[in-house]
């Protein structure tokens, strides 16, 4: 481990790197996500100070979803760095993070979820069946949209997104709130 | 003396098999029949390998012990019932009340009466069968196994987890630190798959099947576009073949990477987590770039696959260049270290028994002495020639299950670098023959947690009904037994050692 560990510390960050403001119009993933970072760290820094917890909730997904959700943590997008975090209780999330086609299984589980997040709070509908458009919308055991069981702020369509398209979301997520709480 | 198997051989040894089931047979059998098909399996004398339902049928596949092929019985049910499998093979329990809230049938004499995929929010009941409507319940409102003795508590747990992972419920009876009973209630996120699966065209039917568990998506592709070929009499082209089998071990490789960080992470190793995340990304940075998608949804169709990107098998070599030798360096890092192995080792053990009477398949059951991979025991391309070697081992603990995968990443990894470079050109599509009148077809297809089965009936060219069966409904019962006495701060360890899909499962 110790070979590892001093390995480690010669290595440059395998993160996607760091801001650079004079990054112009952006044409890798690499430049995209480093600008969406610089956006993100500002705007979240005026809303919520220095973070934003997010709660995931799977309300009736394929676990596609969840499997990219999971990889924002990951050393390459490394999402903890523009202080955003996922929490395990919703009684300490800004933002939660709803995926699945909401089944009635997990109707009043989702309900309970939201009716516990503290306001000012905001809700992400992620993957096209959060949105209301995925192959399980016409089922007896699903209700569809989440927007049908709690308002929601915004949508991130794909199935699943990625990654980057769930940074997308979150910065564009940003604007909204912004709006929200600064009319 | 007589040879396990040899009942139910003779059971079904003269019967005629129903024409246009491919490729395993199907018999029709009454009901003292079934009886004996349910005992015999409840003696050991074979593998449950699936229970579902259609129309007025209910199928069983099985696998005789030491036969080469599985075969399937039907039985119709009088009015509404026929016997229970379950009252003499535990495994096909959760199967029959799943059977029972989606159809309405009832088991004859099925020990465990309560709901398991209805909770109540339907606003009807046997959605499948015959629809009457139904109050709403509270979905809170459900009979746990009671649990009696002194200093016992409970701890309820779910549907909503503490992580970024699916819901369900566990409710733990803890006796201090020790975990005496725990019982698992599913189904939250029961999405109706076997609903969508009837009555549809093949294009709908092969987007859903794609999303029964996201992360087996190439599995289940494969499983459901044999079933169909097989059904259709088609033969996909060489390409196709071996391109499905390049996704599958990219799927495989991918979750077993996930797999393997997330376990050491449980158990607060965290330096394993973050290099697997790693590897694990450029696996899918890799699959993105070779076939459009980075977890492969949608690539499979029954007649072949979408093509590969120009480039794809140097782009895949040269992704596991990269990862191959980080990656024993990982694997050398969690052999030599005894402050998380104090933790795998010796934790959550499955017994032998159990795997065996369940059937379970995957790294739970590899772990714990099962001898089994459909990849090389019931094969199909491109496995037919792939000189597979499958890792087994036998101490059934948290620790044997990350072992498993281990070995399962480094023989993908020779299974991909053989077919990468020979990678035959040609068309990856055939088109499905128009076929008249009802055609039924069978198949099997090891994912990454397990062998998962497709069974179609595709009648003038459309599906009448399709059934899938993830390794998930073999496996997540013995989680019950691999937590006994062990203590609550070793579940997430046991848990994730399992990975077992609960969207899979509650279809």
């Amino acid at each position: 481990m110790r070979t590892l560990l001093l390995k480690s510390l010669f290595l440059r960050p395998l993160t996607m790197p760091a801001p650079r403001p004079e990054v112009a119009p952006p044409a890798t993933e690499e430049a995209i996500l480093t600008e969406l970072g610089r956006a993100l760290e500002v705007r979240a820094r005026r809303l919520f100070g220095r973070s934003i917890t997010i709660r995931e909730v799977d309300a009736g997904s394929c676990n596609g979803c969840e499997l990219e959700i999971h990889a924002l943590s990951n050393a390459i997008y490394d999402i903890e760095r523009f202080g955003i975090k996922f929490a395990a209780s919703p009684r300490h999330a800004d933002v939660l993070l709803v995926t699945g086609p909401v089944t009635h299984n997990m109707r009043a589980a989702l309900e309970r979820t939201y009716a516990a997040t503290p306001a000012p709070k905001w809700v992400v509908a992620v993957g096209d069946c959060a949105a209301g458009c995925g192959v399980f919308a016409e089922s007896y055991a699903t209700i569809g949209a989440v927007a049908q069981v709690v308002p929601v702020d915004l949508v991130i369509p794909g199935c699943p997104p990625k990654p980057i398209d769930l940074l997308k979301g979150l910065l564009s997520l940003m604007e909204t709130a912004t709006a929200k709480v600064e009319p | 003396m007589i040879e396990m198997g040899d009942r139910l051989t003779a059971l079904i040894a003269d019967r005629a098999p129903v024409a246009g089931h491919r490729p395993w047979p199907r018999y029709e059998i009454d009901h003292d029949a079934w009886l004996a098909v349910a005992q015999a399996l409840g003696e050991g004398e074979g593998d449950l390998l699936s229970l579902w339902s259609e129309n007025d049928n209910v199928h069983l596949a099985l696998r005789v012990k030491g036969a080469a092929a599985p075969c399937v019985v039907t039985v119709r049910v009088k009015i509404a019932d026929f016997p229970s499998v379950g009252r003499y093979h535990a495994p096909a329990i959760r199967l029959e009340r799943a059977l029972r809230d989606l159809y309405g049938f009832a088991p004859l004499g099925m020990p465990d009466r309560r709901p398991w995929l209805d909770h109540g929010a339907w606003g009807m009941r046997a959605p499948l069968g015959a629809r009457p409507p139904a109050a709403r319940r509270d979905p809170a409102a459900y009979d746990f196994l009671p649990v009696e003795g002194e200093g016992l508590h409970q701890i309820p747990v779910g549907p909503v987890h503490a992580g970024i992972i699916e819901p369900g419920h566990f409710r733990f009876t803890v006796n201090g630190e020790t975990v005496a009973r725990l019982e698992e209630r599913l189904g939250y996120v029961h999405k109706g798959i076997d609903g969508l699966l009837t009555d549809t065209d093949i294009e709908r039917a092969t987007r859903v099947i794609a999303r029964i568990s996201g992360d087996s998506t190439v599995a289940y592709g494969i499983a459901f576009a044999r079933a169909v070929e097989e059904a259709l009499n088609v033969d996909p082209p060489p390409r196709a073949k071996i391109l499905r089998g390049i996704m599958a071990e990219l799927e495989r490789i991918a979750n077993h990477l996930g797999d393997i960080g997330a376990i050491c992470n449980d158990a607060a190793f965290s330096i394993i987590h973050a290099h697997c995340g790693i590897f694990r990304e450029r696996v899918l940075a890799a699959t993105d770039r070779t076939f459009g998608h980075r977890l492969m949804m949608d690539r499979i169709v029954p007649g072949g696959t979408e093509d590969a990107g120009p480039g794809a098998a140097r782009g895949l070599l040269a992704m596991l260049d990269e990862i191959e030798k980080p990656f024993a360096e990982i694997v050398r890092l969690y052999d030599a270290t005894p402050s998380i192995q104090d933790r795998t080792c010796a934790t959550g053990i499955v017994s032998p028994a159990l795997v065996e009477q369940w059937a379970a398949g995957g790294h739970v059951g590899r772990a714990s002495g099962r001898n089994f991979d459909c990849r090389r025991d019931l094969p199909y391309a491109p496995y037919d020639n792939a000189q597979l070697v499958v890792p087994v081992f036998t101490a059934g603990d948290v620790d044997a299950r990350v072992w498993v995968r281990i070995r399962e990443v480094e023989q993908s990894v020779a299974l991909l670098r053989r077919w990468l470079a020979d990678l035959p050109a040609g068309p990856t599509r055939v088109p499905l023959p128009p076929v008249e009148g009802a055609r039924e077809g069978i198949a099997m297809a090891e994912a990454f947690r397990g062998d998962v089965l497709v069974w179609v009936r595709i009648v003038d060219g459309r599906i009448a009904r399709c059934h899938a069966r993830d390794a998930s409904w073999f496996q997540w019962p013995l989680l019950e037994a691999a937590i006994e006495n062990n203590i609550v701060a070793d579940f997430p360890l046991c848990n994730k050692s399992f990975n077992c899909s609960y969207s899979g499962h509650d279809l």
